[in-house]
């Protein structure tokens, strides 16, 4: 059992149910025609692929059907929170060793089993 | 006409000839073909289709919706998320399915007046309402084991202990998707899309099998 917390349904409800969208929080250039092509190249084709935090896009599919964003540990797969579209992410560092080891408990929920 | 909403909607009634034309439940096929035991003494579950009910989705503006449909209907919309609630006759019930989306379910033949009397009480608001009636059907089924059936149907969690009167929920059902709603201490509600009727239905039979299922007619 893997349960992801929907923001829109607030409850946490199977995997299943979900589907990743890619990175999240990726801002159209405002003024496209200005745009150099690597500029724009960067926009449309480069994402991030960090060691650690990551910020992504899901899409609740079986569900509200509503997009929302994650951030997961792309070493450990834990989702460390889930929030709206147009919030921003409070989880946006590695804990520290002693955090870490304090909150394993809470992270393993996310990880499957 | 004036330039609002309404005159810029083509609204029809899509079942104004119904008295003449022959019309099939989406279930018509697999009760012909897949088979329909009737229900028994030990039947621990009974199925029934509530066939050519109205089904019509608003989308919108909670606050605006909600004020249309206690005007309209005398009702107004549910305030939690994956809840749903009834009018006082009991017949008429609205979901909730996405924080700007719900499915209002009314008594066949209603859908066309209450979509007109919404959109001219809404006017000019910021709105949609479709009318899916014809893509959907409501399935209840009743008796103590439902929740052991859907147990073995659907990824959400149906302990009745979790899962409250009033409540429901889109979840993934056999391979295909559901809604799941509860209406009663031992009375739950699918909604399946017409073209997964057969198979929900199937899979229904299939599952219900050790507790007996039946299917009332």
């Amino acid at each position: 059992m893997f349960q992801i917390y929907c923001p829109y349904c607030e409850e946490l409800r199977e995997e299943e149910e979900f589907h990743p969208k890619g990175q999240a929080h990726i801002v159209r250039p405002a003024d496209p025609e200005a745009c150099s092509d690597e500029e724009w190249g960067d926009y449309l084709f480069f994402r991030d692929n960090p060691r650690g935090i990551h910020h992504e896009m899901w899409v609740h599919a079986v569900g509200c059907r509503k997009f929302f964003n994650v951030t997961r540990h792309t070493v450990s797969y834990a989702i460390l929170e889930t929030y709206k579209i147009g919030e921003q992410p409070s989880v946006t560092a590695e804990p520290s060793a002693g955090e870490a080891a304090a909150s394993t408990a809470d992270v393993r929920q996310g990880v499957r089993a | 006409m004036s330039d609002s909403a309404l005159s810029r909607v083509n609204l029809f009634d899509s079942r104004a000839d119904h008295a003449s034309v022959a019309v099939e439940s989406p279930l018509a096929y697999s009760l012909q073909r897949s088979g329909a035991p009737a229900p028994s003494a030990a039947s621990r579950v009974v199925l029934r289709e509530q066939a050519f009910l109205g089904h019509l989705i608003l989308r919108g503006g909670a606050i605006v919706l909600d004020e249309a449909l206690r005007e309209v209907l005398d009702t107004g919309l549910p305030g939690r998320p994956n809840t749903l609630s009834w009018d006082a006759s009991g017949e008429r019930s609205i979901q909730w399915l996405s924080p700007d989306e719900w499915l209002l379910i009314v008594p066949g033949g209603e859908a066309f007046a209450v979509e007109r009397r919404l959109r001219e009480r809404l006017a000019d608001a910021s709105f949609a309402i479709v009318d899916v009636s014809g893509g959907q059907t409501l399935l209840t089924l009743e008796g103590e084991a439902v929740p052991e059936l859907l147990m073995k149907s659907v990824v959400y969690d149906v302990d009745p202990s979790h899962f409250a009167v009033g409540k429901g929920v889109n979840t993934v059902f056999a391979k295909a998707t559901a809604i799941v709603r509860r209406s009663g201490e031992t009375r739950w509600e699918l909604v399946v899309r017409r073209s997964f009727a057969d198979y929900c239905y199937r899979w229904l039979l299939d599952a219900g099998e050790e507790y007996a299922i039946g299917v009332e007619r």
